[in-house]
């Protein structure tokens, strides 16, 4: 689904990913962790198709296409979600008008008849049920006065709506008390399909314990140094980034 | 992004005017220029009752005493009042019983602008007086609204049929003395709007009419008065297209409004005229007095704008609150694109006691344009325990355009309180990833947000302007930089 070859990309000048490399077929998830400053929200935010990066070389492809021909809104289209680390406020625009238009672009990409408003309400209320949201979307404003754990509940709401092929969580778990990590977490597994795939970046492995991954990447200065089962990830816990650096350096 | 939006923007402000074709009637016109003959000509020409012609001599005469004022945050070449033609009426007769006898061209004129009238008969439940370079041509709902009482018609036929409630209330509330393009209007105004509620009469229906400059070189002086009588309610709604034209083309109404007590006015405009090519050549100027006195107690007036066309608006609708415990509101959203320039607001001028105002200002500006805020809190000593909340919100987007706030308060007691708040913000290219991200390109996105930003005042138009305002605010800014 997912090919990223030698990736190399930078920010005025300073090189921020180097020799990155990564393949995720569909039905996998994918965990990418790491320090701080590693890079993390750079790769996915690269992958989303943020142009605050240079792409110095590499590649990506995307379900055998490549990725940097395509926009960021096409990337979107074509089953990219990215759930923003801090998802930004939209005032006066009401979660139900944004998430509509957003599905509704999608399906005329596919050569689809937009939803009704009604037909659009039904399904917000489904999926609304999913990460366990109360509050009526239709007057509230995107992410506006919403607590940062509503703001991440939000993030995986509009992944349900889109249904993405391939969803990038950027410190999805951050700001997270235990019981919101719970729900968005369940939310997740719940999404988890054959044929589609989930990039996972966390900081911390305490969400492994609830999205349990295929593999873990450990980014380190710019690239994957080591990768492993969800072992590596509890070995990292315990013994923390240091082991990491140091067996780099050995 | 920087350079993808700019390139967005370049497109964007490059395509032409949506509305731009023109009607070619046979005009019946007054030469050009501007002398006494020009005014006794117009006055002729609509068979006007004496005291009509005398109170536009004297506005004439007053007018020529008088400079263009200066003062506002605008610019632009002198007028030549000389070479302005200020009257034309279709030739074919003014009033119809049906659509057939309508002039075809006149029709389609109309279906191209998107309001048959057929369809908003129909859908809408609105009565249209429709002015067309100047005289009414066609008017719906006149008998459900004459069972109430409510007068509405073309000022002209008010002037013929009920002259003795012109006399009465007309330049009450904006006196020829008033400002200059005040004195002008008074002089040659050729039509508008007239409505009359009886008292304690609720307004069945919204009622509204669609102002279009169509002659070339033919400024338009509207001229409207609304009077609402005690206890009664009514709701009126403006909107407006204009054609592409070389010249600019000037257009100095007048709007009154009375509300006695108890009585509450809201009148909402939507305002897309064209506004001049990218170059800032063309354009309408819209240079507009509009005022409205609660004359009573407890009585309310309201204005809610949307601007988003001409190529200089002037304008700042204003309420005199005379009556105790009256209400004025003003809510405006005004976007200036390309070399647009707007310099709007309101004035409230709290005269009675326990009076109450709110002001929400929303400007949006983008490309080379200048978009100023421009308003007045006055309360006299006398108006104690007045109250005013102002908040005066500006959006930039790009980094060639300006945005300005000259608030003026005058407080003469000490139980008045008087708020202001202003912000200024710009979109940001976060907001603008989180939508492109969810698949939504730049310039919906653009709309969206904008839109958003909006809202408050968007949500004070009657639902059928509100979702016209909405496809103007998109069409006219999409694809402007954050």
């Amino acid at each position: 689904m997912l090919s990223i070859k030698n990736l190399q990309v930078s920010i005025d000048g300073q090189t921020i990913l180097k020799q990155f490399n990564l393949e995720v077929k569909a039905g996998e998830i994918h965990a990418i962790m790491g320090p701080n400053g590693t890079g993390k929200s750079t790769l996915a935010s690269v992958i989303a198709g943020r142009d605050l990066f240079q792409v110095d070389s590499g590649e990506i492809t995307y379900e055998g296409k490549n990725l940097f021909d395509m926009a960021p809104e096409e990337r979107a289209r074509e089953g990219i979600f990215l759930g923003f680390q801090y998802p930004v406020e939209i005032p006066g625009v009401s979660m139900a008008n944004f998430m509509r238009t957003a599905m509704n672009e999608k399906r005329k990409h596919f050569g689809m008849e937009p939803l009704s408003g009604a037909e659009f309400l039904k399904i917000m209320e489904q999926k609304k049920k999913l990460v366990d949201i109360h509050s009526n979307l239709t007057n509230r404003a995107v992410n506006e006065g919403f607590s940062g754990g509503e703001k991440k509940k939000n993030e995986i709401f509009q992944m349900a709506l889109l249904d993405p092929k391939l969803a990038i969580l950027d410190e999805t778990d951050s700001g997270l008390d235990i019981d919101a990590l719970k729900i968005v977490a369940n939310g997740v597994n719940k999404l988890r399909r054959k044929d589609n795939a989930t990039i996972v970046i966390t900081h911390y492995q305490r969400l492994l314990e609830h999205i349990i991954p295929d593999y873990v990447h450990v980014l380190f200065d710019g690239r994957i140094v080591k990768s492993g089962d969800k072992e590596l990830a509890k070995q990292l816990e315990s013994k923390g980034y240091e082991w990491i650096k140091k067996e780099i350096l050995v | 992004m920087e350079n993808k939006n700019n390139d967005i923007l370049d497109e964007v402000t490059g395509a032409e005017y949506k509305y731009g074709f023109y009607t070619d009637l046979e005009m019946d016109q007054a030469p050009k220029g501007l002398t006494e003959d020009t005014i006794r000509f117009i006055s002729a020409k609509k068979n006007e009752p004496g005291f009509m012609l005398d109170y536009r001599l004297k506005a004439f005469r007053h007018w020529q005493t008088l400079k263009e004022p200066q003062w506002a945050h605008v610019d632009y070449p002198p007028i030549d009042y000389q070479d302005i033609i200020y009257y034309s009426a279709p030739k074919k007769g003014p009033k119809y019983d049906s659509l057939d006898q309508v002039d075809p061209e006149l029709l389609e004129t109309f279906e191209k602008l998107g309001i048959p009238l057929e369809e908003q008969k129909m859908l809408a439940g609105v009565a249209v007086d429709a002015v067309m370079d100047s005289v009414s041509v066609a008017t719906t709902f006149r008998e459900k609204l004459a069972e109430k009482g409510v007068i509405f018609c073309s000022i002209s036929e008010a002037l013929q049929k009920h002259p003795e409630i012109v006399e009465k209330y007309l330049g009450t509330v904006v006196p020829f003395t008033d400002n200059y393009f005040a004195a002008l209007n008074s002089a040659v105004f050729s039509d508008g709007s007239f409505v009359y509620i009886p008292e304690g009469v609720r307004c069945p229906m919204e009622l509204s009419t669609y102002f279009r400059i169509n002659a070339a070189n033919t400024g338009q002086f509207e001229r409207t008065l609304i009077i609402a009588e005690e206890g009664s309610y009514v709701s009126y709604m403006e909107g407006c297209t204009a054609p592409i034209r070389d010249e600019n083309q000037l257009h100095a109404a007048i709007v009154e409004i009375i509300a006695m007590k108890n009585a509450e006015v809201r009148y909402a405009t939507v305002q897309n005229w064209w506004p001049g090519d990218k170059h800032g050549r063309g354009g309408v100027y819209n240079f507009v007095t509009k005022r409205g006195i609660c004359a009573g107690e407890h009585s309310k007036i309201s204005w809610t704008q949307v601007e988003t066309g001409s190529a200089i608006t002037w304008k700042y609708p204003s309420v005199v609150l005379k009556g105790d415990f009256s209400v004025g509101e003003f809510y405006s959203v005004a976007v200036t694109n390309n070399r647009q320039q707007a310099d709007t607001g309101t004035k409230m001028i709290h005269l009675g006691k326990n009076t109450r105002s709110t002001i929400i200002s929303k400007g949006i500006s983008a490309g080379r344009s200048n978009n100023s805020y421009r308003g007045l809190v006055k309360a006299i000593p006398r108006a104690i325990n007045t109250r005013n909340f102002t908040q005066c919100d500006s959006l930039l987007l790009g980094d060639q355009c300006g945005a300005h706030t000259f608030p003026y308060i005058e407080v003469g007691n000490r139980s008045s309180v008087v708020e202001h708040e202003a912000t200024t913000s710009k979109i940001s290219e976060d907001q603008l990833f989180y939508c492109l991200q969810r698949g939504i390109d730049m310039e919906s996105a653009i709309g969206l947000i904008v839109n958003g930003y909006a809202r408050e005042v968007l949500n004070k138009l009657p639902m059928e302007f509100a979702v016209e305002a909405q496809k103007l605010l998109s069409i006219s800014l999409e694809g402007s930089v954050g």
